[in-house]
């Protein structure tokens, strides 16, 4: 099949049985790749009641049809499986040349199932598949994993790891490749320890089949010449993510405090061009990424020297808004020890503002925590990401489980703020003033995560743009001075855009060439054509990811008794409490508005009052359940 | 024509290997290139990239001589190559292939298509007279 590899590889950990399949073509077609082979294979394969962190859970690795082909940014790699953080639909993506060099070896897709009897290993080189023993891996960093084994196999192979935290199941584990690239969200490193698997390493030197190479290569030339030519190629470029900080901020969309405000003094000292004049050593790039946004370098502070990539925008606006730390070698410094531990950056941030605020409250205890914490203090933060990665003592156990499990443990109101959606922890953007954004929160397929809809710009300058164009604006233009509610609109937007950015987990490529720079979807459409020789439209490419969204909605529906409309809500902060400073003080948005953004977001979707898609709705879309 | 190689714009994306395997093999896959890239992390935390100086250690070792001096080109005639790879095995930089179909080696012709896709100006094509506007 053109554009594939061709091979399902499939690995039993009880049995060690392993079995190379061939890629369904029916699949490829109704699914396109990625994310919606972790859809299709989470709905078909995991048996009913499985628990996340059990051996019947799958871990499933996805590419797409366009990874690892000549076209700007072809090195995305996916992951899937039941989600130890919220117990429903999980998929988790990074960069860096993983996927790719999965393809190279054979394969499109591996699915993991059962649990390994000690912890191993899994060594993948094109045909050669072994589970290995890898005790003198285990207990390793994550970064520490990857650079023995890049010695032990060699610099050439693909290495994906779990940390600590992953092998001690903390929910928001995360998985690590590339020294600096992760699939940070939803537990997935986490599932990985679950099944006693450290790491895998891949090499591939095969050919990928494709449907008219010399199209195809002349496309794919046309298409880097194109993303070059973008302003944004030079001028989003250098500070990548990170240079969106200082615009969150000034619109007062910046988490400050656990979420308590959206607004912070010390932006400056914590931006783009912080990063570049205090860490900077390279630009590192995903695979065949022309505009790298992953700026590895190097942080001095108080309590240590570290390497790391990052931070990027996420983890400046946790560590540096929710957590208050003040400068960015301290924020690049807690990424490192994110990193090196195995957590999500997100996740990881947020739970500590969180305990800090339980402190402060008087809900936790100072002998609880061990010593006493406060917001802006590195020693306090540093300390607690040691505690939840290795569940060093009870409360230490307690915070591994993410917010929404603590706060209900704790009560006394501490779930008003445990900032979260269905248990995943919510990212770097505070929406009291944002209720396209806040709406995209609360109906996101993982939980809180802005990577299904980024609809800040709509909300606040009514702008239907890419990103690069509105920092070049900057936060002052025809500014919207309090988002006004258009719940049709904000509906219809969401919708829009959560086909439109999965749309690009589907393909296997990167999004940010679309999103940051404004590089036209048509592009991919006619790329995806060529290369596997099936001719479709990018609305074609849309359709199916408003069927694999829908899908993902019926596996929450199927896996968590009760699902619906409750699970959609943002954390009580959020419609109780105005927002106290900044240049958003005094917003607020009450429940009954949301409950109205919801009312029509289901409506638009064709789902029932209570968020569940309906048969007939199913039905239209081609979704035979 | 030269190719002049700046590592510190490298950012490692490897695009410039598909290309190389694309234009000369017609194959999808950077093993195939006669380029390499190093990523050297955690630290120093940079990139450097391995490629063909023409420097003839193929050639020196070629017990055919089917390597020979062309235009500043070491060039591979194949009809006169016996496949023993004792050239590949000589290369100081690691970046001659085995070609697949017929097990025999491949090295870089100076073809400029790395230069030509970096996105990056880390690989550069530069001619003797304009060598200094390049550098």
């Amino acid at each position: 099949m053109d554009g594939y590899a061709g091979k399902v590889l499939r690995i039993n950990l009880d049995t060690d049985k392993i079995i190379k399949e061939p890629l369904s073509k029916k699949m490829c077609e109704e699914f396109i790749g990625g994310r919606g082979f972790v859809a299709k294979t989470l709905y078909k394969e995991l048996p009913p009641d499985s628990d996340p962190l059990g051996k019947d859970n799958l871990f499933i690795i996805a590419t797409g049809p366009l990874s690892g082909h000549f076209l700007p940014a072809s090195g995305k790699t996916h992951f899937g499986s039941k989600s130890p953080a919220t117990g429903g639909y999980a998929d988790s993506n990074m960069g860096g040349h993983f996927g790719p060099a999965l393809k190279y070896a054979g394969f499109d897709m591996a699915v993991i199932t059962g649990k390994a009897k000690t912890p191993s290993y899994l060594y993948i080189k094109n045909d050669i598949i072994e589970i290995r023993d890898a005790k003198t891996y285990w207990g390793k960093g994550s970064l520490t994993c990857e650079e023995m084994m890049k010695k032990d196999l060699g610099e050439d192979f693909q290495i994906l790891t779990i940390g600590p935290a992953g092998e001690k199941l903390v929910k928001f584990a995360c998985i690590s490749h590339d020294f600096g690239r992760q699939a940070g969200r939803t537990g997935i490193g986490a599932v990985l320890g679950s099944k006693n698997i450290k790491a895998i390493a891949v090499k591939g030197t095969g050919s990928i089949p494709v449907f008219d190479l010399k199209k195809a290569y002349a496309k794919g030339k046309q298409a880097f010449k194109k993303v070059a030519e973008k302003p944004g190629f030079k001028g989003w470029t250098p500070e990548g993510t990170a240079g969106i900080t200082d615009w969150v901020n000034e619109v007062g969309s910046f988490p400050a405090k656990n979420f308590q405000t959206s607004h912070i003094d010390h932006s400056h000292m914590i931006n783009g061009k912080k990063v570049l004049e205090r860490l900077k050593i390279t630009d590192k790039a995903c695979y065949c990424c022309p505009t790298p946004c992953g700026k590895y370098g190097k942080t001095k502070t108080t309590l240590g020297t570290a390497y790391m990539e990052g931070p990027e925008f996420e983890t400046i606006s946790l560590f540096g808004g929710s957590c208050m730390l003040e400068s960015i070698e301290e924020i690049a410094y807690a990424n490192y020890l994110c990193d090196e531990l195995g957590i999500d950056t997100i996740s990881g941030a947020s739970v500590a503002a969180f305990a800090i605020e339980c402190y402060e409250k008087g809900l936790i205890t100072k002998e609880e925590i061990g010593k006493e914490i406060k917001f802006g203090d590195f020693d306090s933060i540093v300390y607690l990401l040691d505690l939840m990665s290795l569940r060093k003592n009870a409360l230490g156990d307690l915070l591994s489980q993410g917010v929404k499990i603590a706060s209900e443990k704790i009560k006394k109101g501490s779930e008003k703020f445990a900032i979260h959606v269905k248990g995943l922890e919510w990212t770097g953007y505070e929406c009291r003033n944002a209720p396209s954004m806040m709406l995209a929160y609360m109906t996101a397929d993982v939980g809180a995560h802005h990577n299904r809809a980024w609809v800040l710009g709509h909300d606040v300058v009514g702008a239907d743009t890419n990103v690069h164009d509105l920092i070049v604006a900057g936060a002052k233009s025809d500014r919207r001075p309090k988002a006004v509610i258009h719940y049709e609109d904000s509906a219809g937007y969401v919708i829009e855009s959560q086909h439109l950015r999965p749309a690009f987990d589907l393909l296997g490529c990167c999004r940010l060439q679309m999103m940051e720079l404004g590089f036209e979807v048509e592009n991919y459409a006619e790329l995806y054509g060529v290369i596997t020789g099936r001719k479709i439209i990018w609305d074609d490419i849309i359709k199916i990811s408003e069927k694999v969204w829908n899908l993902t909605r019926v596996i929450w529906a199927r896996e968590i008794k009760g699902f619906g409309r409750k699970f959609d809500y943002p954390p009580a902060r959020f419609y109780e409490e105005t927002t106290p400073s900044g240049p958003n003080r005094g917003y607020y948005i009450q429940k009954e508005e949301l409950d109205e953004l919801l009312d029509a977001y289901y409506a638009q979707r064709g789902w029932d009052q209570n968020g569940i898609p309906t048969q007939g709705t199913l039905d239209a879309i081609g979704l035979s359940v | 024509m030269n190719l002049k190689f700046n590592h510190e714009k490298c950012s490692g994306c490897g695009v410039c290997k598909l290309a190389c395997s694309i234009r000369n093999f017609e194959e999808v896959t950077p093993s195939k290139a006669v380029l390499r890239i190093e990523g050297l992390f955690p630290e120093p935390g940079n990139y450097h990239i391995h490629f063909c100086d023409q420097c003839g250690e193929c050639a020196e070792v070629c017990p055919t001589e089917a390597i020979e001096l062309q235009d500043g080109i070491y060039q591979i005639n194949d009809d006169e190559c016996i496949g023993c790879l004792a050239c590949v095995e000589a290369c100081p930089h690691g970046v001659m292939i085995i070609k697949n179909e017929d097990d025999i080696p491949a090295k870089c012709i100076l073809c400029g298509e790395c230069a030509s896709v970096c996105p990056r100006e880390a690989i550069v094509i530069y001619k003797e007279e304009n060598e200094k506007e390049c550098r």
